[in-house]
C-alpha cells in the first residue's frame, strides 16, 4: 500500500495536547510521522486544508441488528453509516437474535465485520444468558473470543447478585461491564419521561428515579468489587450527580451521554412522533443543561450514540406501540459541534476526547491517539460547512432519526481506518 | 374596539383534542350545538330528523369498548341524515394482524365523510390524521383527550350556571388515567374556570398544575370540594391501572366516593356531573347520582347535540 500524506490539517490530539497545523504521514496502517512539514515522494497526498484531523472517533454504544434483524441494519450498513459519521470504530451491543452470549456469535460478528469496509466493529458480549438477567453467560470464553466489554444493554442488570458477580469477573479479566440502568418496576409501562409532557400527552412515564436508583446501587457495587463499570446512555441530572460523587471518591466508574439526550427535551414528543421515542427517554431542560455541564467538566467520559435502527414499518405506528430507539451515527458529530462547541460550552479538544480518546481508554482498545506509531484511524472534519441531514439519503438502512431535516454547521469530511479512506464526502 | 372574532367554520380539519382548538372554535361548536339541544330553558322539545348531511357517510372505528359515546355519535349522525358504518372491534382486520395505519387507510379509501376513532393508545388519532385527508373525530385516545366529552360538559355547565368563567370546578377521582379530565382542563381553563383536583395521591400528581392555568392539585378530596360550583366525578379506571394504586374498590369508596355528606362541602347549588359509566357506590353514592343535583342525564342529552354540531362543522358544506 502506498503511503498517505495528509497535508496542512489542524491536528488535534487530546492525548498529547497537540493542537497545531501539522502534516501526518501514514505507512502500513500506522502513523509514521506527525510534523510541521513532511515531504514524501511516492505518497498519495490528502489535502486537509481547513479540516480538523483527529484520532478516529469510537462509538462505544451501537446496535447493528445483525444477526437477526437485517431489515433494520446489518454489520456492513452499520459500519458504513459509522464511517460516514466520522467513526472509525463502534462497539455493538449483544441484543441481536440470537443474543451475542457465546463465542460462536462473537466470532460470526467479527467475521462479518472483517468484510464491512467501514468502521471497525468490536462486539460487546452479554453478561447473562440470552440477556435474560438470570444466569451469567460465558464471560471468560467471550473475552477470549474477542468481546471488548459485556452488557445486557436494552435490559438492565437488575439482579444485584448477578451484577456483583459480573464485576468480580470484570476485575479479574479486566473486562468492562456496561449497564443500562433502569429499575423495571419504576419504569414499567413507561414510554417517555415522566413529567409535565407525559401527563399532558396521556402517556405513561419513565421517572428519572428509575435511572438514578440503579446508578446509585451500581457505584456501590463497583466500589465493593473494584470492577470497571460503565453507565450506558446516562440521561438525568441526578444520575450524573451520583457519578460525579463516585468519581471523586475514586470508584472505577465511567459514563456516556447520547447526542439526543444533550440536544432534545421531552417536549419533542409533543406530536407523538415515534422518532422521539427511545429508552432512556428525552428528559427535561434541566437535565439537558446538567448533561452539557457534565460533558464540559469531565464527569461524562464519552459521547455514544446508542444508534438503534428500526424499520419504517416498526416505527410507523402510534407512539405507545412503537419500539424504543433512534439512529444516531451520522448526526453525532454535527450535534456535538452545534450544541457543545459552537455554543462555547465545550472546547474542540474536549469534544474529541469525548468521541475518541476516552472511548478507546474505556474499552481498552487501540486508538484514540494521533502520534507516530499509533493506529492510522483518523477522523477528518470541518467546522464551518453548512449541511442538512436527510435520513433517507443516509448510509444506515433505517431512518428513525429525530434530526431528519436538521441543518448543521461542520461535519465529517473523511474517515480513515488503518490508513484506508473508508469515507470521503 | 376589539371585536371578538366569530367563526363560521372550524380552524382545524379534524377534532383531535381540545388543546389545539381556539376559543373561537369552542364557541362555534357550543353555539352550533345549542340549536340541536332537545331541551332549552327547562323545556323539552323534540328535534325533527334533519337531512342536512343526507348522503354523507360516517365511519365509527372503536378499538376500545364503548356504549354511550358510540351510540351518541350514531344518533347524532342519523338525526342529521347521515349513513353510519361501524367497524366492530372483533370484526376488524387489526385482529388479523393488519397494521392500524393500513386499516385506517383502507377505510379512508372508501371515502367516508368523517371517521370517529376511539383507541386505547394516546395519540392514535393524531398519528392517523397525518396519513389521511378524511376528517377525524377523536372519541377518546388512551389517557390523552376526549374532546366531545369536555364540550358536552361545558354546554351542560353553561346550561345550569350560565357561564364558565369564575366557577370552581372540582374534578375528583382517578385523574391520572382520565382523558376526560385532560380535555376538561384545557377547556375550562381557557374560559376562566378554576379547577380543583382531588383523589388518591398517586392519581393526582402535582405536575397536573402545569398543564393549564387555574389548575390546583389539592391534598384531599375535601379541599377540592370546598365551595365548588360544579363537582365532576370520574370513574375509577381499573382497566388502565397496571398496578393496584389503592387496596380495593371498597377502600377507594370509603375515602373517595361522592356521598351526600361530602357533597355538602360544595356550594348548596353545586351540580354533580359524571362522564359515565359510573360505578354506583364506588365513584358516586346512589343517593347523589339520583338526586336533583345530578345533571348526568342532561350531559348525555347534550352529548348528542355536541356531536351533531361537530359533524355539521367538519363534514357540512360550509360557506
Amino acid at each position: 500500500m502506498k503511503p498517505l500524506l495528509i497535508k496542512n490539517g489542524r491536528v488535534v490530539d487530546p492525548a498529547s495536547g497537540l493542537d497545531a497545523r501539522r502534516d501526518v504521514l501514514i505507512e502500513d496502517g500506522r502513523i509514521a510521522a506527525v510534523d510541521a512539514r513532511i515531504e514524501r515522494a511516492g505518497a498519495d497526498a490528502f489535502d486537509a486544508t481547513n479540516l480538523v484531523v483527529a484520532p478516529g472517533f469510537i462509538d462505544l454504544h451501537v446496535h447493528l441488528r445483525e444477526p437477526g434483524k437485517e431489515s433494520a441494519e446489518t454489520i456492513v450498513s452499520g459500519a458504513r453509516a459509522a464511517a460516514a459519521g466520522g467513526f472509525t470504530a463502534v462497539a455493538c451491543m449483544p441484543n441481536t437474535q440470537p443474543v451475542n452470549d457465546t463465542p460462536l456469535v462473537t466470532r460470526a460478528i467479527l467475521a462479518q465485520a472483517g468484510q464491512a469496509g467501514g468502521a471497525r466493529v468490536y462486539p460487546v458480549g452479554a453478561v447473562t444468558k440470552g440477556t435474560a438477567g438470570e444466569e451469567l453467560a460465558e464471560l471468560e470464553s467471550q473475552r477470549a473470543a474477542g468481546v471488548v466489554a459485556v452488557s445486557d444493554d436494552g435490559r438492565p442488570l437488575w439482579n444485584s447478585r448477578i451484577l456483583r458477580r459480573a464485576l468480580e469477573y470484570g476485575r479479574a479479566l479486566d473486562l468492562l461491564v456496561i449497564d443500562h440502568c433502569e429499575d423495571p418496576h419504576l419504569s414499567a409501562g413507561g414510554v417517555m419521561h415522566e413529567g409535565e409532557w407525559s401527563l399532558r400527552l396521556g402517556l405513561r412515564g419513565i421517572p428519572a428515579l428509575a435511572e438514578e436508583l440503579p446508578v446509585t446501587r451500581n457505584v456501590v457495587l463497583a466500589a465493593l468489587t473494584g470492577g470497571r463499570l460503565h453507565i450506558a446512555h446516562l440521561s438525568t441530572r441526578g444520575a450524573l450527580e451520583v457519578v460525579r460523587r463516585a468519581k471523586r471518591e475514586g470508584v472505577p466508574v465511567t459514563c456516556e451521554v447520547a447526542p439526543h439526550h444533550f440536544t432534545l427535551t421531552h417536549e419533542a414528543c409533543r406530536d407523538y412522533d415515534t422518532r422521539t421515542k427511545m429508552n432512556p427517554p428525552l428528559r427535561t431542560a434541566e437535565d439537558v443543561a446538567a448533561l452539557v455541564e457534565g460533558l464540559a467538566d469531565g464527569t461524562v467520559d464519552a459521547i455514544a450514540t446508542d444508534h438503534a435502527p428500526h424499520t419504517q414499518t416498526e416505527k410507523q405506528t402510534d407512539f405507545e406501540s412503537a419500539p424504543f430507539g433512534v439512529i444516531g451515527l451520522e448526526t453525532a458529530l454535527g450535534l456535538g459541534l452545534e450544541r457543545l462547541c459552537h455554543t462555547g460550552k465545550v472546547s474542540l479538544q474536549r469534544l474529541i476526547e469525548l468521541l475518541s480518546t476516552n472511548p478507546a481508554r474505556i474499552l481498552g482498545i487501540e486508538g484514540g491517539r494521533l502520534e507516530a506509531g499509533a493506529l492510522a484511524d483518523l477522523t477528518l472534519f470541518d467546522l464551518e460547512r453548512k449541511w442538512t441531514y436527510r435520513a433517507a439519503e443516509g448510509f444506515s438502512k433505517s431512518r428513525n432519526s429525530p434530526f431528519d431535516g436538521w441543518s448543521f454547521r461542520g461535519g465529517p469530511a473523511a474517515t480513515m481506518v488503518g490508513g484506508v479512506v473508508v469515507f470521503r464526502r | 374596539m376589539a371585536a371578538r372574532k366569530v367563526l363560521t367554520r372550524l380552524s382545524q380539519p379534524h377534532l383531535l383534542g381540545i388543546e389545539p382548538l381556539s376559543s373561537e372554535d369552542i364557541e362555534l361548536i357550543l353555539s352550533t350545538a345549542q340549536k340541536y339541544q332537545t331541551r332549552t330553558a327547562g323545556e323539552t322539545r323534540t328535534v325533527p330528523r334533519l337531512d342536512l348531511l343526507a348522503g354523507k357517510t360516517l365511519v365509527l372505528a372503536f378499538f376500545e369498548p364503548s356504549t354511550r359515546t358510540r351510540i351518541s355519535f350514531e344518533m347524532a349522525a342519523q338525526r342529521l341524515g347521515m349513513d353510519v358504518v361501524s367497524l366492530g372491534l372483533e370484526a376488524s382486520s387489526v385482529q388479523k394482524g393488519e397494521s392500524l395505519l393500513d386499516t385506517i387507510k383502507t377505510l379512508a379509501a372508501m371515502r367516508p365523510d368523517a371517521l370517529v376513532i376511539r383507541h386505547q393508545g394516546s395519540g392514535v388519532p393524531h398519528f392517523l390524521a397525518r396519513h389521511t385527508e378524511v376528517p377525524i373525530l377523536n372519541a377518546g385516545d388512551g389517557m390523552h383527550e376526549h374532546p366531545t366529552q369536555a364540550l358536552l360538559d361545558a354546554l351542560t355547565i353553561r346550561d345550569h350556571k350560565g357561564r364558565l368563567d369564575g366557577l370552581k370546578v372540582a374534578i375528583l377521582g382517578d385523574i391520572l388515567h382520565s382523558r376526560v379530565a385532560r380535555s376538561n382542563f384545557h377547556l375550562l381553563s381557557r374560559f376562566g374556570a378554576r379547577i380543583a383536583l382531588g383523589g388518591p395521591p398517586p392519581l393526582v400528581p402535582k405536575e397536573f398544575e402545569r398543564l393549564a392555568p387555574g389548575i390546583i392539585a389539592c391534598r384531599s378530596l375535601e379541599e377540592a370540594l370546598e365551595g365548588a360550583d360544579v363537582v365532576m366525578m370520574l370513574r375509577v379506571q381499573l382497566e388502565r391501572q397496571r398496578e393496584p394504586l389503592f387496596a380495593s374498590p371498597a377502600e377507594y369508596a370509603r375515602h373517595y366516593c361522592l356521598t351526600a355528606e361530602r357533597l355538602a362541602l360544595a356550594k348548596s347549588d353545586a351540580i354533580v356531573m359524571h362522564p359515565g359509566p359510573f360505578l354506583r357506590g364506588i365513584d358516586i353514592a346512589g343517593e347523589v347520582a339520583d338526586s336533583p343535583r345530578s345533571v348526568i342525564p342532561h350531559q348525555v342529552e347534550n352529548g348528542v347535540a355536541v356531536r351533531m354540531a361537530l359533524l355539521e362543522l367538519l363534514t357540512g358544506a360550509q360557506a
